[in-house]
C-alpha cells in the first residue's frame, strides 16, 4: 500500500479507530495534517543522505529517516518533523538531526516575526546513531537549544506513539517540549532495557522482563507519574484531537524541567536504599498528588 | 557494576586548582560541587559533577550523572540566574568529567531523563539570559552525561590529552554493540571523524573554542593553572561578545569542513520554508 492511499483511507474512514502506530513517519505526517495542506519540505528526491553511513557499509536513506512537513493543524499552521523508526531505529544522525534543529530554529524566527507556527515532534527513536556518533550527539545538543528557545514564544508538542519509543539523547528533547503525549504502546526513557542490564547487571534490570520494561517506561505508567500529559488511544483522529487539545493550551506557566524545587523535594523523600517498585513512584507521584 | 568505570578524580583537581580548596558541594548531595569566585575581574560560578561512593543512588557513585545531580545542577544555576537577574550576569564554568549517565531502575522510574532536560534547560536559560556558560573538558564527556553537563556552553574548551573524550557512548560498550574490537573502532575513526574518541578527531568538528595543549591535566602546575585561567577568562569575554544560541559552533573552520551535511540541510531548509509563493500563515 502507498504512503498516500494509507493517509487518505485514513481521512476517509475518520470515523472509525485507524491506527497511529502502524503508520510510518510520512504517512503519520499526512495524517494529521489538515486534508490538502501537506507540504515536504526536503523531501527524499533532493536526496539529502547521511554522508557517514556508506563508508561503513550501511545502505543511506533520501530523507536520512526524518520527515519535515508543513501544513495545518486545526486550520492552524503547523510543521510536523517525523523521525523514521523503521530507518536505523530512528536514530539521530548528522542530517537528521540537522532537519529537526533548523526547522525548530526557523520557527522561533517565525515566532519572534509574529508569525507563530506550531510544531510537532513525532519521536521514534533510540537516540544517538551509533554510527554517526558524535555528530548525533551534537545534533541533540543543537536540538535541546533550540526547543528551549523556541517553546517560550510557541508551545512544541512532542508525541511517542511507538513502537520503537523514545530513548537516549532524545528522550531529553522529550521533557523538553511544552507537552508530551504518549500511547500505551510507546516507552520513554534515557537508558533503554538492555544497556541498564548491560551497565549495571541483570538484578538491577532484567532486559527480558517485558513487563518490568513496560511498568517502568511505558506510556501509563509515564502518563500517571507526571511525565507525561497526555494518554492518547492508538487512534489518528484521537492523537491529533490531543494535539490540537495541546496547542489550545498555549504557553505552559511553568515548565515540567523548570519544576526544580519541587522535584528536588519529591527526590528527597524517596527512600534509595532499596530497590524501587513502579508502583510505589505510581502512589507517591501520581497526577492527583501534584498541585 | 561494570568494571569498566574506573574513578576518575580530575574532575575535583580541576575544580579544587580553579575555585580554590574551599570547594563546597551543594547541601547533601557530595557529588555536586559549585563554588563562586572571581577569574580576572570576572564573578563566577564553577560547578562540577564527582565521584561519591556514598551517594544514596548506587548507580550514580562513580561520577555519572544521575538525578540528584541533574537536579542539583538545575538549582544551582537557576540560582545565579535569579541572583543576577538585575544585574551582571556571572560567568558560569562547568568542569566536565563524566563517564557516563546513572544506568539504573530507580533513575528511570525517577524520571532520569527529566532531571536531564531540567539541567539542560538551566544551562540554556543561563546562556540566553547573558550568561556566560563555559565547559572545561577535563576527562570523559560522555553522551546522557555530557548533554546534561558540558554540552550547552557558548564556548568549550578541552585539553588536549589521551584522558579527555567526547563521546555518544563508552569504547568497551561502543565496541560491543557495533559487534567490532576495539582497534576496529580505532581504524574506523581514521576516516569516520565523528566515531573517533581522540579528541583532536572531536575538536574537527568545529566544536571546541579551544584545545589546550601542554598541561599536565592529572597534576597540573601553577603555571599551567595560570594559563587555564587565562584561557577562560578570553573564554568569557569573547562569549559576551558573540550570539546567545549555539550558532558559533556552525561558523567555524571545522564545521565548514566536516559538517557541510549540516550546512547543506541548514541552506535548503530555509530556503524551502516559504517557498511555492503562499504564505502558509495566511
Amino acid at each position: 500500500m502507498s504512503a498516500l492511499s494509507t493517509a487518505e483511507a485514513a481521512r476517509s474512514r475518520s470515523a472509525r479507530p485507524q491506527s497511529f502506530v502502524e503508520l510510518n513517519a510520512r504517512e503519520r505526517a499526512q495524517a494529521l495534517l489538515d486534508e490538502g495542506s501537506y507540504r515536504e519540505l526536503l523531501g527524499p528526491f533532493e536526496r539529502l543522505e547521511s554522508p557517514w553511513l556508506l563508508m561503513q557499509g550501511v545502505v543511506p536513506q533520501a530523507d536520512d529517516g526524518l520527515i519535515v512537513a508543513r501544513g495545518q493543524i486545526g486550520g492552524t499552521d503547523s510543521v510536523i518533523l517525523a523521525i523514521e523508526g523503521q530507518f536505523q531505529g530512528g536514530g539521530i544522525g548528522e542530517v537528521s538531526g540537522a532537519k529537526i534543529a533548523a526547522a525548530l530554529d526557523l520557527a522561533l524566527e517565525d515566532a519572534k516575526k509574529g508569525h507563530p507556527v506550531q510544531v510537532v515532534l513525532l519521536l521514534e527513536t533510540g537516540g544517538v546513531r551509533l554510527q554517526e556518533a558524535n555528530l548525533g550527539l551534537e545534533a541533540i545538543a543543537e536540538i535541546n537549544s533550540s526547543l528551549i528557545a523556541l517553546r517560550q514564544h510557541v508551545p512544541v508538542v512532542g508525541v511517542i506513539a511507538g513502537m520503537i519509543g523514545c530513548f537516549g539523547g532524545m528522550s531529553i528533547s522529550a521533557s523538553l517540549c511544552s507537552y508530551l503525549i504518549m500511547t500505551r504502546e510507546a516507552r520513554l526513557g534515557l537508558n533503554g532495557p538492555e544497556v541498564i542490564e548491560e551497565q549495571s547487571g541483570i538484578e538491577e534490570f532484567d532486559s527480558k522482563d517485558r513487563q518490568l520494561i513496560w511498568s517502568v517506561s511505558g506510556g501509563e505508567q509515564r502518563h500517571v507519574t507526571g511525565f507525561a500529559d497526555y494518554l492518547a488511544e492508538d487512534d489518528v483522529g484521537a492523537i491529533k484531537n490531543c494535539i490540537i487539545e495541546a496547542f489550545a493550551r498555549g504557553i505552559p506557566a511553568t515548565h515540567r524541567s523548570e519544576q526544580v524545587d519541587d522535584y528536588l523535594k519529591r527526590l528527597a523523600a524517596i527512600d534509595a536504599s532499596h530497590q524501587l517498585e513502579s508502583s510505589e513512584v505510581r502512589k507517591l507521584w501520581s497526577k492527583e498528588k501534584q498541585l | 557494576m561494570s568494571n569498566e568505570k574506573t574513578i576518575s578524580t580530575r574532575g575535583r583537581i580541576w575544580f579544587e586548582a580553579l575555585a580554590g580548596k574551599q570547594a563546597k558541594h551543594v547541601p547533601s548531595v557530595s557529588s555536586v560541587l559549585v563554588a563562586d569566585t572571581t577569574l580576572q575581574k570576572e564573578r563566577v560560578r564553577f560547578l562540577a559533577i564527582v565521584p561519591d561512593p556514598n551517594n544514596r543512588f548506587p548507580c550514580a557513585r562513580q561520577g555519572q550523572v544521575g538525578l540528584q545531580e541533574g537536579w542539583n545542577l538545575a538549582k544551582q544555576v537557576r540560582d545565579a540566574i535569579k541572583a543576577d537577574e538585575n544585574g551582571e550576569k556571572r560567568a558560569i564554568i562547568a568542569i566536565v568529567d563524566v563517564p557516563s549517565q546513572a544506568y539504573g531502575r530507580r533513575e528511570e522510574l525517577l524520571g532520569i531523563f527529566l532531571a536531564a532536560a531540567a539541567a539542560t534547560d538551566a544551562y540554556v536559560s543561563a546562556r540566553l539570559a547573558g550568561h556566560p556558560v563555559i565547559s572545561l573538558l577535563v576527562g570523559h564527556a560522555i553522551s546522557g552525561g555530557f548533554l546534561t553537563h558540558g554540552a550547552q556552553a557558548n564556548r568549550l574548551l578541552a585539553f588536549n590529552d589521551s584522558g579527555v573524550m567526547v563521546h555518544a557512548m563508552a569504547k568497551n560498550a561502543a565496541a560491543r554493540v557495533t559487534r567490532r574490537t576495539v582497534e576496529e573502532l580505532d581504524k574506523l575513526a581514521e576516516t569516520v571523524i565523528p566515531m573517533s574518541y581522540k579528541i583532536e578527531d572531536y575538536a574537527k568538528l568545529g566544536t571546541l573554542y579551544k584545545l589546550i595543549d601542554g598541561v599536565n591535566v592529572d597534576s597540573p602546575e601553577p603555571k599551567q593553572v595560570e594559563q587555564v585561567r587565562a584561557d577562560l577568562s578570553a573564554a568569557i569575554a569573547d562569549a559576551r561578545s558573540g550570539q546567545r544560541d549555539l550558532s558559533n559552533r556552525l561558523k567555524s573552520q571545522g564545521a565548514q569542513k566536516n559538517r557541510s551535511a549540516t550546512l547543506v540541510v541548514r541552506q535548503r531548509i530555509a530556503a524551502e520554508w516559504h517557498s511555492n509563493g503562499t504564505s502558509l500563515w495566511r
